[in-house]
Formats: structure tokens, sequence, C-alpha cells
């Protein structure tokens, strides 16, 4: 019998066994696809429960977004509200259990939701620390945001500020904006509107960047050697250029003209014919250096951003085919149009401002613990040496004259020189409309903040340098310390 | 050191456990602290060191671990409750006095356990009466489909805990008494135009039957081992006399899926049956038809009875999202959501728990709104729970705690002298395990989720009487099995 009693062992032994290797596939193996079933409320019900943590403006104190508690004991949730209404509603987002999370809400989810690994949770629990949520401490400046809502006063457009050396956004704004409070009961009114107001027009948008995009052909023309500031080339117009006649802005015909005088003056035939003799490839290449053909590097959903580059009239990005003058100037052909977000356009200026490095984008300062301890510190990041710090330097210079005496003089500060572009694209079925650009740094000698303004389809005749450059001006203001 | 000596070091560890899980749940509700949440632990404590000195008085020799071990369990279980809902920990602490007395009432009565041998026709006539009180008019109760419990007025209790019991009982005194003439191998070989008749005959008919029925691959081993099992005993002349009340077992295993509609006592009556026929017998043929038939008719059952059809389909098809009328709420939704819901719940609960789980006190039980997330929390989900708190490693201690006590259990039968006593302690710890398995593995989802409870840990007062009357005997078993091996100087 005692044979018997020990086979019987065993079986059980093994039946043991296997109950442990189904507790193990159910908690390691397969923990995280039921973590992520559809039908687990756990996680919903979990993050309820959890305070999430503020977002602050770069000041440390003014809240973005913070949670209120209501109930009591284990009844007591948490909803999140935002102080600021509308003013951050598309750099922060929202984040709530019927409608889901968008922008840094959710790039920043874990921080945010004091998401920690086993371990690091182990020790809480063995601490009896109760889970929390992070706080995040952005970069985006108060006065700088309000004064760039102010600006493009309810008109569909984005604004974007950064710090050439850090790479630190200062100000994200897109119009139409929502109010996040609103998002649980009027979701689906905001979804549906027809303008759009849950677009990112900063990141998600992509505009003909018009004579802006001459920063871009000056940069790659300069560095790579094909021309200086001070070259002559001829500024007649029209000018047949891919076998279509160009003109200037306004049929104006230079003459022979230096490359500096042609930045000023934003001399269509120039440009064109500089961006021929660069050719395509070198023109891709210097695009894809400041950043095109990819997402901005920004700590953003990367859902709600998009690429910036030469679209051909199915909307593909082509590096190759293009009417590269057409294409030097802003502009393009079926074969490939010029398109750019303005953040992309805010990176151009920002890198040029930054002695030809262009730094990665950056929504967040710092993620710091309910103790005051700092749990992750945003370092500057270089992503990549566009052109050589003197060739930036020159463009710089050049940049200066624009504002000075050139298409950009209403973006002119007392008292800090300001280096900018403008931009007029032609937009509409029938060019009705125009898309006014503005982009610029400040100071010259040593910049420390870039910006892009853009607006949607304005009445023609609206230039970038009369629509756009005020604004950039008086967001400068804002965020350089006024008229000092 | 003696044996009750390390029985009392053993303790140690449970007052740890009871010290350290009561203090943990109260940190983490700081909010409801009374004077009285830490007296059930002392309780426990108390009653823990109470029955010590009763074990140390009557049964000075018996196993010095199970009381121990069945004391870490139900210091978990007490833990885990009281996390749950204070006001069951309080009962849960009642019942604990309770099963201590029957627990001491077992050992008081039954001096010797040889007696209850004398009286195994009535004990089984009992089990069997207990087992279908539920379906009695008027003090049955259905719970899920299944009738598991009987109310008399406002005492609502389990019979078939108990009647585990009588039928182990039952069986191990049968089987002493008829192993050896269960079966009367012949001394010479059957001449050789017999054998061929019968291995060849049944062969042929079974090669027939599979290939002009349609049975699939899993019918058709079932059906292949059950006629070579079949043969096996056949050519062992077997008694078919005394083959009767083994046949009534099998019936009653299938009475019970019946009428009582649960897969999970009906698995676990029927294997405490074949371990201990096997045991008796050394005979795998036998254990080979038994299953087959056990296997067969559990399929006609699913195949046939709603309630048994559909806790399979839920087992294999937790998370199917087809969408359909909820029976128990009438609404329209997907299957997770109302046959998956509590087998769902309970993975989710142990992949929350993860390694190292949440911390005692901390699991997510309650739905914010109010109401309950894990439904059965407290008894059939409890392992769930323990595992979203302790994790992996809590749990794996808790089946490891398990596994030393079926040890205890198998080697208590090691040590005992006569057949009556190997079996009864085999038997039932052969339930216990098998108890263990079938609840466990139902969580687990290793076999469909039927309702027993998670012995000395899960809820419920008739599983905590019933478990400690069966750690009671087997105590008993113990105490005579090692004082004659210490009379005799052999070791232990």
């Amino acid at each position: 019998m005692n044979r018997q009693i020990v086979q019987l062992f065993a079986l059980f032994a093994v039946l043991f066994a296997l109950l442990i290797a189904f507790t193990s596939r159910w908690t390691v193996f397969e923990a995280q696809s039921l973590a992520d079933n559809p039908n687990n409320r756990r996680p919903l019900i979990e993050e309820q429960r959890i305070p999430r943590g503020i977002i602050y403006a770069s000041d440390g104190e003014t809240e973005l977004a913070r949670s209120v508690g209501r109930g009591r004991g284990n009844n007591r949730i948490f909803t999140r509200t935002y102080p600021q209404g509308r003013l951050f509603a598309h750099p922060i987002g929202y984040s709530f259990i019927t409608n889901g999370r968008r922008s840094l809400e959710l790039s920043r989810n874990e921080d945010l939701a004091g998401q920690e690994d086993e371990f690091e949770s182990l020790f809480a629990g063995l601490e009896g620390r109760e889970r929390e949520g992070l706080d995040v401490v952005t970069n985006l400046d108060v006065a700088g945001t309000q004064a760039a809502v102010a600006g493009l006063a309810g008109r569909k457009g984005s604004v974007v500020a950064i710090e050439p050396q850090t790479g630190k956004v200062r100000v994200m704004v897109s119009i139409p904006e929502y109010d996040p409070n609103l998002i649980p009961s009027a979701f689906e009114q905001i979804n549906d509107d027809p303008n759009q107001p849950d677009l990112n027009r900063a990141t998600q948008e992509l505009y003909p960047p018009g004579s802006t995009f001459k920063v871009v052909t000056a940069a790659a023309a300069m560095d790579s050697g094909k021309v200086n500031p001070n070259s002559v080339i001829d500024g007649s117009s029209p000018k047949e250029i891919s076998g279509v006649a160009l003109a200037n802005s306004g049929g104006q015909s230079f003459g022979p003209i230096s490359f500096t005088d042609a930045l000023t003056n934003s001399v269509n035939t120039v440009f064109a014919q500089v961006g021929e003799t660069v050719g395509r490839n070198t023109m891709v290449e210097y695009m894809k250096r400041f950043g095109f053909y990819q997402d901005p590097g920004l700590d953003y959903p990367s859902f709600q951003m998009i690429p910036s580059g030469i679209l051909n009239g199915d909307g593909d990005f082509v590096t190759d085919g293009f009417d590269v003058g057409r294409v030097a100037i802003g502009q393009g052909g079926l074969e490939g149009e010029i398109r750019a977000s303005p953040m992309q356009m805010a990176l151009v200026a920002a890198a040029i401002g930054n002695r030809g490095r262009l730094m990665r984008p950056r929504l967040t300062d710092s993620v710091v613990r309910k103790d005051g301890r700092i749990k992750e510190r945003v370092e500057p990041d270089l992503q990549s040496q566009v052109v050589k710090p003197e060739v930036a330097d020159r463009l710089a210079q050049m940049m200066g004259r624009v504002v000075e005496e050139g298409t950009g003089t209403a973006a002119a500060l007392s008292g800090i020189t300001v280096a900018g572009k403008t931009g007029t694209a032609e937009v509409g079925a029938n060019r009705e409309f125009t898309q006014p650009w503005f982009i610029a740094f400040a100071p010259v000698e040593e910049p420390r903040m870039a910006i892009a303004v853009t607006i949607e389809r304005q009445p023609a005749g609206s230039q970038g340098g009369t629509v756009a450059a005020p604004i950039a001006k008086s967001v400068l203001e804002a965020l350089l310390g006024g008229g000092a | 050191m003696s044996a009750r000596t390390r029985e009392l070091f053993g303790l140690l560890p449970v007052s740890l456990l009871v010290a350290a899980g009561f203090a943990a749940v109260l940190t983490t509700r700081t909010a409801d602290v009374s004077d009285a949440t830490l007296t059930y632990g002392a309780v426990f404590l108390g009653l823990c060191v109470m029955a010590h000195l009763f074990i140390r008085a009557r049964l000075p020799d018996a196993d010095p671990y199970m009381f121990p071990l069945a004391a870490l369990l139900g210091a978990v279980g007490l833990v885990v409750i009281y996390r749950i809902d204070a006001e069951l920990a309080r009962e849960q602490a009642q019942w604990f006095v309770v099963g201590l007395v029957f627990f001491a009432a077992t050992i008081l009565l039954v001096r010797d356990h040889h007696i209850l041998e004398r009286y195994r026709y009535l004990i089984a006539a009992g089990s069997i009466v207990l087992l279908l009180m539920p379906r009695l008019p008027g003090i049955g109760a259905q719970a899920n489909g299944a009738f598991l419990a009987i109310k008399l007025g406002p005492i609502q209790f389990q019979p078939a805990e108990f009647a585990k019991l009588g039928i182990i009982i039952f069986l191990a005194s049968y089987l002493r008494e008829t192993a050896d003439i269960l079966l009367r191998p012949r001394l010479r070989p059957l001449p050789l135009t017999r054998q061929l008749l019968l291995f060849g005959l049944p062969a042929l008919a079974t090669l027939l039957l599979v290939l002009g029925l349609d049975l699939g691959p899993a019918g058709s081993i079932l059906l292949v081992v059950f006629v070579a099992s079949l043969v096996a005993v056949v050519r062992e002349r077997p008694s078919l006399k005394h083959f009767g009340p083994l046949l009534l077992v099998w019936g009653l295993a299938m009475l019970m899926l019946i009428f009582i509609r649960d897969l999970g006592s009906s698995l676990m009556f029927f294997g405490g049956f074949l371990a201990l026929l096997y045991v008796a017998t050394g005979r795998l043929s036998l254990v080979g038809v038994g299953s087959t038939m056990f296997l067969g008719g559990a399929t006609f059952f699913a195949s046939n009875v709603s309630h048994v059809r559909s806790r399979i389909d839920t087992w294999l098809d937790t998370f199917s999202t087809r969408r359909g009328v909820c029976p128990t709420t009438g609404e329209v939704t997907e299957f997770v959501n109302c046959q998956g819901y509590q087998i769902a719940q309970s993975l989710f609960a142990q992949a929350d728990g993860g390694l190292f789980g949440q911390g005692f006190g901390r699991a997510l039980l309650d739905l914010p709104g109010g109401g309950r997330l894990i439904p059965a929390a407290h008894t059939d989900l409890i392992y769930s729970v323990i595992v979203n708190e302790i994790g992996l490693f809590g749990a794996a201690g808790l089946i490891g705690a398990y596994l030393l006590l079926v040890f205890r259990g198998f080697k208590t039968a090691l040590l005992a002298n006569d057949g009556f006593s190997k079996l009864l302690a085999t038997g039932l710890t052969a339930v216990l395990a098998l108890q263990v398995f079938v609840i466990v593995g139902g969580v687990t989802r290793v076999i469909p989720l039927t309702g027993v409870t998670l012995p000395f840990v899960s809820y419920g007062g008739s599983s905590i009487v019933a478990n400690m009357v069966l750690l009671a005997l087997l105590l008993i078993v113990s105490e005579k099995a090692r004082s004659e091996r210490l009379r005799r100087g052999g070791l232990v």
C-alpha cells in the first residue's frame, strides 16, 4: 500500500505545481495582456482613485491641470480640472475616464498617474506610501501664451515659441481651441465641430510656408558653398523657372542684386535660381537636418504630430522629381509642394538662432515628486547640427536686415534686435486667400527666443509682414520682457 | 524535542503572520481603526494555544506539523477576510471557535478511529442523505444553479462538506475489507484460445465502435482506455458481489451531477474514491475503468444539463465578446461581462497582483460607486484576492503550505500500521488536496470553476467545522501510529 501512497503524493505534488504554473501564467506571463483587456475595468477604477499629478506652467506655480477629489473613504474618486480653461488646451490636453487622454496628459501619463515598476511599488508598499501622481512642470509661459491668443484674436492659426539654446517650448497656441473642462459633457460636439477645435494646428496641420522657407534655402545654399551673402544674382522679373515664368511679388524687377538684399526684399526669382543651383538632393538633405520628413522630437503623442516636407498631388511625401526652384521659395507644383507645420518653422528659426544647432523641442521641464524631489529633469538635447556656426551667424545678420529695413519691420522691438523672415502663401482654388507667416528670433546677438506665427485663409492682400509680424512682436515682448 | 514542543514552535510563524497581516491591513485604513480590530487576531492566537494545550493533553504523540499548518492557513484566511469585510472576519473567528469545539469533541468521542468501522453503513447512508438534502423542498437552497446548501431557520450549511468525511470513512473501511477479494488473480495463465477471446473480441468491438460511431478523438481515446481497463479488470476475475457498493459510489457521483448539479464536488468525491481504490488494490486498471466511466458520465451531463454545460463554456471561452441575453440580469451584454464575469475578474485580479502583490489591504475589491468588483471574494474567489494582495510568491507559499499539510497526511498514512488507518488517512488527505485543486484550479482556469471552499481559508462555517473534524481524525490516526512506533523505539 505504501508504494501507492507515495505515488498518490507525487500526483498531488504535480497537480499543485500545475496550480502554481497557472498562477504564474496570469500574474506574470499574461499579466500585461490581461491588464490591457478592454473588459478589465481595474485600470480605470484604479486611476480614478489616484490623484493625478499637477501640471504647472513654467513659473512652477500656475496650475494648468489638477485633480479634485469627491466622496469619502473607499468611494473617493478624483477628476481632472483645468483652471486655465481653454488657454492651454492644445499643449496640455485632457484626461478623463470616459474620453481618454490627449496631448501632454497622454505623453506624460505614466508620471502623472504615478505608475512605477514592480520593485518600486514593492518598496512603496513596505514604506506604506500611498500611490500618487507626480507633478509635471512645463516650459509653457502664461504671459506669452496670453499674448499669442490675444494676437490671433480668434483667427484660425498658430503661434509657437521656442528657446533656441534649450529647445524649451514656451508657447504652443492653436486657434480655435476647446475648453478641456467641457470634454466629459460636450465631447461629441467638440469632435464634430467643423472648425476642428480639437486639431492642434501647431503640430497636426501643414501649410504652404511661403517665403519663410527661403531661410531653409539660404541655409542650404550658403552652407553648401553655392552662394555667400554678397553673391550678386539677377533679380529680374519674370524669369523662366522649370520652363514656366515666375514673377516677383508685385511683379517688381530688381536686376542684379546681392543675396542679402534678395532676402531682405524676398526676391522670388533670385531664390528660385539659387534653389536650382543647390539641387534637389542637397535641398532634401538640409530639410532633413532641420527636422522635415519626421515628427518633431517633441514630448507629445505621435498621433498628434505630422512631419513636414514636400508632398505631391496625392498627398505623399516625395524627395525627388519636384520643381526645386519653386520649392525654394516655399511653393511647388503637382510633382511636389512644400508644406510645413508651425512647429517645424519655429524649429527652423530656432536652429539658425542657436548657431546652426537644432535642439529637440520640449514641453516638459521636470517631473517632481510630491515631497519635492525631482524625478526627472529634461536636459537640452541636440537633434542635429544643421549648418556651420559661421553660416548661421551670417544668415542671422541677413534676417536682421529683414526686420530692420525689409518686409518684417512690423516685428521690430525697441531696444532688442530681431531677425526674421516674412511669408505670404496664396491659397484657395482661385488664390483668393493668403496664408501669412512670420518666423523670427531675438535678440540677434544672443538669441533667447525663436518664434513662428501663421494665420489660416486670410483675405487676399494680407501679408506676413503686416498680419503675422505684429503678433510675433507682441509675443516676443511678453516673453523677453516688454520693450526693454 | 517532543512533538508537542515542535508544534508550539510551529505556531510562532502563525502568530507573526497574524500580527503582520492585521497590522498591514490596519495601516492601509487608518480611517476606521477601532479597539475591536486587533482582538480578532488575539482571539485567534488564543484559540490556537488552547487547541495546542488540548492536543498536548490528549494526543501527545500526534504529528506536530499538521495543526500549525492548518492554523497558518486559517490565519491567512482570517486576515484576508478581515480585509474584505471586518464583520465577516468576526463571524469567521466565531466559526473557528465552533470548529475547535467540534475538533475537541471528535478527539474526545473517537478515542480510537477503528470504532468508526462499526458504523460504516450508517455513516454511508447518513452521508447520502446529507448530500441529497439540498434538493429537499423547504430546506434546500440553490446558488448559481447548483444545490449545495440547506437552510434550517437562520442557519445555512453545506452538507457536502460533512458528507465527504462520511464517504471517506465508509470507503476506507469497505475497501480495507474487500480489497483483497475484489480481484482474484489467476495463478495460472489462461489457455491461448481463452486469451484470444478475452482480448480479441473487445478489441474488435472497440474498433468497430470507433469506426462506426462519430466519437471524435477525445471520445475514441476514452472508449479505448475504458475497454482496455475493463479487460484488464475482467482478466483478474472481479467479484461482482463486492463491486456492487463501488458501482454505487459511481452512481452517487453521477447522481450528484444530476441532482446537486455541481461538477466540483462530484469531481472531489469521485477523485477521493479512485485514490482510495488505487491505494487499496494497487490496480491502475480499476482507476482506468472508474475515471473513464466518470468522464463519460460527466461528458453526457455536460451536454445535457445546461448548468454544467455553461460552466464548461465559461471555462473554455471566458473572454468571448459575443453578445446575448444575460440569464442573471436579463440584459443584453457580452459573454465576458455576464457568464465569464467571475472568472475574468479572478484573472484580472491575479494579473494585478503580479509577482509580489499589491500588499495586504491594498487590492482593489470595491467599485467606486459601491458594490463589489470581485464576486464571492471571501469564498470561492478568495485565492484571487490573495494573489492580488501578496502576489505569485505569496500564493506559492500558500500552495506550499497545503502541499506540506498533504505531505504530513500521507506521511501519517505511511506510518500507520493497519489497512483501515492507512486508507482513512489517505482518503482524508486526498479529499482535502482535491478540494484545494478543484477551487484553486477553478479560479486559475485550469479546470471549470465550481463553488467549493478553499479549506481553512475561505469564509464559511460548514467548511471550517468539517475541515477541523477532518484534521482531528488525521491527528487521531497519527497519534496511534506514532505512539506505537515510539513504543517500539522506531523513528517517526
